[in-house]
């Protein structure tokens, strides 16, 4: 069986990987689809779904199309979950190997900072980082990385640590190869696998991070994002709760397709180390 | 000038509270293209002196001299540099190289890192090289774990001398190989050794194999020297204890003698 075979094989991957597939489908033909700005008014205000076929999921508060903008928000979900934990995980895996790698007063400082950011929760974190230095999605990418970086740093350490120890690594610095090439060339890429096993906990984490710091108000305020609609609809939540519903289960549905798909290429990745 | 000369080489290791001697005052001198054998059971000390020769870990006490310069005293991009003219072959080929690399790869590196050949140069440079260590150069652009082991290791081999040195530790070279390969790899060892005049710290615990590649043997009892000589005198009439032990234990060595005999 071929890994792509053996990968949709699974049930709970295959319902994982047609949600990401809807959602990157979303996020890439938003303009196409919905061309102009989804923040501008379509129709009445509070229209309720199903009522008119113009507008399917009706409008807000303000009469803003929430098709249009749940389109145009599974872009800033995808695109910030996606690039903090890239970012996270690219932190971490070099922090790691060089604490590893390195060993003594690098490994004492480099994990003493990462124990520094563990201890601090990182929702607080991001919270604060957002605060000081303003929302933009940059920003916010960088929040959300801050605090998700130390989970794949322990993680990328430990697997250095046992692979510093390999005849290969020895063999690489008796043909005279610099310590850094041997740590990024030869050493990471074999303690990678574990890291990336982390990565679909740390996208679906960050997609609800960048929700939740939406929801408070600290997002990109030129995007449309769910957590930003979710509080939106806070306001009427009594009389129009499908403003606040609909993103709900827009989130739900991500998170859960993220982790799905996520664990199946973890679990197609492990069973292909364990044949070769 | 000897071409390595080791002296009162001393290495412990602490576990608890105690103190123990891996290496233990060893000296010993190898000749330009002449193998010395290094000898004993396990635990005796042998790898650790090899790691200790190509500087993977640090002595606690003693001196190397390499090619006359000081080689402790060497560090960072001037000992990389002289790393060039001392190689070493591992025990398990298959461990020995980065489990992603290919044969192409790993005779690559050490051809870029001592700036060998350019970067147009070195494809030519590595089919050269396999086919020195009896390979065909259409192995370059295979995996590692697609070849056999006897082919790795001729691989490992090839990495060595890439780089023309003039020492090469063989650390067990040949012990993880079936006998029918071994023979072939030792005669790949010898044959270079004649060609290019290149000294091997040969590490084995098998005598067999010792008496018939070595010059000279040191053998090792927990990390001192017990006897050290010429290999077939020390091998045939063993005067140290350990030394009698190790022969009565080569099962293939008494078979010889006893035809000697007869």
């Amino acid at each position: 069986m071929s890994p792509l075979n053996r990968f949709l094989h699974r049930p709970e991957t295959l319902a994982g990987a047609i949600i990401l597939g809807v959602l990157f489908a979303m996020a890439l033909f938003a303009s196409l689809l919905f061309p102009g700005d989804p923040q501008a008014i379509a129709g009445p205000a509070l229209l309720p779904p199903f009522h008119d076929w113009s507008l399917p999921l009706g409008t807000d508060r303000l009469g803003r199309d929430v098709l249009a903008e749940l389109f145009h928000g599974a872009r800033t979900s995808l695109a910030v979950g996606l690039a903090a934990a890239a970012a996270a995980l690219l932190i971490g895996a070099v922090v790691g190997t060089l604490a590893g790698f390195a060993g003594g007063v690098v490994d004492e400082v480099l994990m003493r900072i990462t124990d520094a950011f563990q201890t601090v929760p990182s929702f607080l974190l991001a919270l604060a980082f957002v605060s000081v230095v303003g929302p933009s999605l940059g920003v916010v990418v960088a929040a959300i990385a801050l605090g998700a970086w130390t989970g794949p740093a322990r993680v990328a350490r430990a697997e250095v640590l046992s692979i510093r120890e390999r005849d290969y690594v020895a063999g690489a610095r008796v043909i005279g190869m610099h310590p850094l090439e041997i740590a990024f060339r030869e050493v990471l890429p074999n303690a990678l696998p574990p890291v990336l096993a982390l990565s679909s906990v740390i996208v679906a984490a960050a997609i609800l991070t960048e929700a939740a710091l939406s929801f408070l108000g600290l997002g990109d305020p030129n995007r449309v994002t769910w957590g930003g609609m979710i509080a939106e609809g806070r306001t009427v939540l009594r009389t129009a709760p499908f403003l606040s519903i609909v993103p709900g289960i827009a989130l739900v549905l991500t998170v859960l397709g993220v982790y799905l798909a996520g664990e199946g290429v973890v679990e197609t990745a492990a069973v292909r180390r364990s044949l070769s | 000038m000897s071409l390595l000369s080791v002296s009162n080489l001393t290495k412990h290791y602490r576990r608890g509270g105690t103190t123990i001697a891996a290496v233990d005052g060893v000296s010993f001198t190898i000749e330009p293209g002449e193998t010395l054998a290094l000898a004993g059971p396990s635990g005796s000390g042998k790898s650790t002196i090899a790691r200790l020769v190509l500087r993977l870990i640090e002595p606690d006490a003693g001196n190397i001299q390499f090619k006359g310069d000081d080689f402790l005293a060497l560090n960072g991009a001037a000992l990389r540099a002289r790393r060039a003219r001392l190689q070493m072959v591992f025990q398990d080929p298959l461990a020995a190289f980065n489990p992603r690399a290919t044969v192409a790869r790993v005779l690559d590196d050490p051809l870029r890192i001592h700036a060998i050949a350019s970067r147009v140069e070195r494809p030519a440079r590595i089919a050269a090289l396999l086919e020195r260590v009896g390979l065909t150069a259409d192995l370059a652009p295979r995996s590692i774990h697609e070849i056999s082991g006897g082919q790795r290791q001729r691989v490992a081999i090839a990495r060595a001398i890439a780089t023309n040195p003039s020492l090469i530790v063989l650390d067990e070279a040949v012990s993880a190989l079936d006998v029918s390969v071994r023979g072939q790899i030792l005669e790949l060892l010898l044959d270079l050794q004649a060609r290019e005049r290149i000294a091997y710290l040969f590490i084995s615990h098998d005598l067999g194999v010792v008496r018939a590649i070595a010059h000279r043997v040191v053998l090792l009892d927990a990390g001192r020297i017990a006897e050290s000589g010429d290999a077939r005198a020390v091998i045939d009439v063993p005067q140290s204890a350990i030394g009698k032990a190790l022969v009565a234990a080569a099962p293939t060595l008494n078979r010889t003698h006893l035809q000697d005999a007869s």
